[in-house]
């Protein structure tokens, strides 16, 4: 196990799983692996006869198709930000929640820093490799930044106006 | 006008908390510009060339004399004295320190206000019809929708980094006020067969670099359906979006790469698994916010005035501002006035702490509290009786808003430009003045009658030059301002681009060009014919000759040393 610090259900915790580099072609080490998409799909074989559990990880704009009969069953997905201002992996967030009905462990990697923490556990992240640069107590405070969203989103399905007490106007608060 | 309950309240409270401590993380170095600025400008904080410049929300252009009043406050105690109304009716404050932004938000949020995505790469502020719910025109009140689009925006957890910034505008008049057409998300409200109310659909249309007119999407979306079709638009932008090049980045790059069908394809296919779900709005929520909306209590009165009748006659002064800034209202014996923020020698559109203070006192006088804001950045009182226009019109005489040219030449759009924007490749604001102060006899104005002039500082077109009549692009040769025009734009439902008549002209000719542009439409016109119909009757050839005249291989040659 590393020393690596991740927030996971809005608690920081020691990272139990080896994140596997691009183009990896050794041997699969012991332990919980988190593999590339491509690595994950063409050493599918080799990757299924392991006892122990794999993960996937992925850029937001990759295909989900090729893995989508196997999604359901995954324990951990990894989404990573190359930048933070890359907002396709909030929409394959969504996606793996709602439309293939991952239930696993779903993690930020890449540049994921404090400010984007909120909107990334709205969307469907329950997991954040913080920046090792930066403060992971300081980024967990960004979950409570807000009490209250009026859309629909994975951490809260009914949106505000399925759930909010009608009040006649002049009666508002 | 839409009141905040206690949860609205709250979001806003929470977002200006969470911006002191970003501003707090990035003085203290804790947060890199680059990590700042995308949050900055979810906030409508930019740096510009003096100083910070905000942009204050005004969802779909309303406000109360109270909000009024605090942003006269703002621009007195945080600003230097003024304010700026905007192409898409919100408000600039072109002096703030980055310090006192925190404050700035915290007295916002005292009056139901704020500057969340106001920039940025997000779901920026609706718009709509400055005169929504009074028009004459009007098939079916925008502001509920509007507003419930606020907030199915506001926060947005998935689409808060798109690949480019995303406008929304919503009409409900015959006539299109809101220029939806070049919005990257237009709607109109609409009546179904059956006479409920229903949205058509218009996506991918814009101005910027590559001006296009918006495409329907779809013909009649059920109500409640609109949160969940929006959804499904902003997700297969958000996926499938251009983020290679910011210049193709636009959701109006994405709908002509992909043709309207494949887009529209993509769209329902993303829907299918939406429609229906959680986020399906329902009538309960539509009418809680409809009710804020409903008519203010209208006094019944005569069609015909008596007394406005004969000041109409006695002061021809009035009669001109009446005939210009006064706008017809759904209800018998009531008027809508423009107050004009176009006189000549103010930025268009700027607007003092005084002046301010002065409005919203004469809407709690004479218009319910009430005010809007217009996209061409002029500020409108909705409800005024007829019988008190007379006194509305002295009282906006005091105060420099009387100017009686809405919609005449000199009531040009303009952006801030080069004297306060770091994007502009020229100023705006000196042309506008130039122009105004050629043109200014009045009654060569209303003889000229309706004309258009829009001025943009750059290609991101923040002054809508393409629809412009006449549309005058500030552009950079070699270092040099110099000013493309073109003309035959126009807006609304016969919405055109203008056309480039030439070559690029310097600073000081433009009220020259301008002048002689006039000129052949006024020497060439049929009886009553407005300028759009005679440049497309007898082409772009005679207003050509007449401002190049001989001299446009010299130009060429000139430009080419400059």
């Amino acid at each position: 196990m590393s020393d690596t610090k991740i927030i996971r259900d809005g608690v920081i915790v020691a990272d139990d799983w080896v994140l596997l580099p691009t183009g990896y072609d050794a041997a699969f080490p012991s332990g919980k692996l988190i593999v590339p998409l491509n690595i994950f799909v063409s050493r599918q074989a080799e990757l299924t006869a392991r006892t122990e559990c794999t993960g996937v990880w992925m850029e937001g704009h990759d295909d989900l198709t090729p893995i989508s009969n196997l999604i359901e069953g995954l324990p951990l997905i990894a989404i990573h930000f190359p930048k933070f201002t890359d907002g396709r992996g909030y929409s394959t967030a969504v996606l793996l929640r709602t439309r293939y009905s991952f239930k696993g462990e779903l993690r930020a990697t890449g540049e994921v820093l404090r400010d984007q923490l909120f909107y990334l556990r709205r969307v469907g992240f329950n997991a954040f490799a913080v920046r090792a640069d930066k403060d992971i107590v300081d980024a967990l405070k960004a979950l409570t930044d807000f009490s209250e969203s009026y859309q629909a989103s994975t951490d809260q399905p009914a949106p505000l106006f399925r759930r909010r007490a009608t009040h006649a106007p002049g009666s508002a608060a | 006008m839409y009141k905040y309950d206690s949860i609205d309240q709250q979001i806003v409270d929470e977002r200006v908390a969470q911006f002191r401590g970003q501003t707090e993380r990035f003085i203290s170095g804790e947060l890199g510009e680059d990590e700042f600025r995308p949050l900055r400008l979810q906030n409508g904080l930019y740096i510009q060339k003096h100083a910070p410049m905000l942009r204050v929300a005004i969802p779909y252009g309303q406000l109360s004399s109270t909000q009024v009043r605090m942003l006269a406050h703002i621009a007195r105690k945080y600003d230097r004295g003024y304010g700026h109304f905007t192409t898409r009716q919100n408000i600039q404050f072109n002096w703030p320190k980055l310090k006192r932004v925190p404050d700035i938000l915290a007295d916002l949020a005292t009056v139901e206000m704020h500057a969340i995505q106001t920039s940025g790469n997000c779901i920026r502020n609706t718009t709509s019809d400055q005169f929504a719910g009074v028009a004459h025109d009007e098939l079916i009140d925008p502001r509920p929708y509007a507003e419930l689009i606020r907030q199915w925006s506001t926060f947005h957890p998935e689409f808060a980094y798109l690949p480019r910034k995303f406008k929304i505008a919503v009409n409900g008049a015959i006539e299109d006020r809101a220029g939806t057409l070049f919005h990257d998300i237009g709607i109109h409200t609409v009546n179904d067969v059956a006479g409920n109310v229903a949205f058509r659909i218009l996506v991918g249309g814009g101005l910027g670099r590559t001006p296009i007119l918006g495409h329907v999407v779809r013909e009649a979306l059920p109500k409640q359906h609109l949160f969940t079709y929006l959804d499904a638009i902003l997700r297969v932008y958000n996926r499938f979006g251009r983020r290679d090049n910011m210049y193709k980045a636009r959701i109006k790059i994405l709908v002509k790469e992909l043709g309207l069908e494949k887009f529209r394809a993509e769209v329902d296919a993303e829907w299918a698994h939406l429609k229906d779900g959680p986020a399906t709005l329902t009538q309960a929520e539509i009418d809680r916010v409809a009710a804020y909306f409903v008519d203010p209590d209208y006094a019944v009165l005569p069609t015909i005035d008596a007394g406005f009748e004969r000041h109409l006659v006695d002061h021809k002064a009035f009669a001109r501002w009446v005939e210009r800034n006064v706008f017809g209202h759904k209800k018998s014996g009531y008027a809508a006035v423009t107050l004009s923020l176009k006189k000549t020698g103010v930025a268009p559109g700027d607007a003092t702490d005084a002046q301010l203070d002065a409005v919203a006192d004469l809407a709690d006088e004479f218009s319910y509290g009430e005010i809007r804001v217009s996209h061409e950045q002029n500020l409108i009182l909705a409800d005024v009786k007829k019988r008190d226009l007379f006194a509305v019109w002295q009282r906006a005489k005091t105060i420099g808003f009387a100017t009686p040219n809405i919609g005449l030449l000199t009531d040009i759009i303009a952006c801030p430009g080069g004297d306060f924007c770091s994007l502009a490749n020229a100023k705006s604001i000196p042309v506008a003045e130039a122009i105004q102060r050629r043109f200014d006899d009045l009654d060569y104005l209303f003889d000229i009658g309706d004309i258009a002039i829009n001025i943009s500082g750059c290609m991101n077109a923040c002054g809508h030059h393409h629809v412009g009549h006449i549309g005058i692009l500030g552009v950079d040769k070699h270092g040099a301002e110099f000013y493309q025009v073109t003309i035959g734009g126009s807006q609304g439902l016969q919405a055109a681009l203008g056309k480039v008549i030439g070559p690029a002209f310097a600073q000081d000719e433009m009220a020259d060009v301008v002048e002689k542009l006039i000129k052949t439409y006024v020497a060439l016109r049929h009886e009553d014919e407005h300028f759009l119909d005679t440049a497309k009757r007898v082409g772009m050839e005679p207003f050509k000759a007449s401002v190049y005249d001989k001299k446009a291989g010299r130009r060429e040659a000139e430009v080419a040393h400059v």
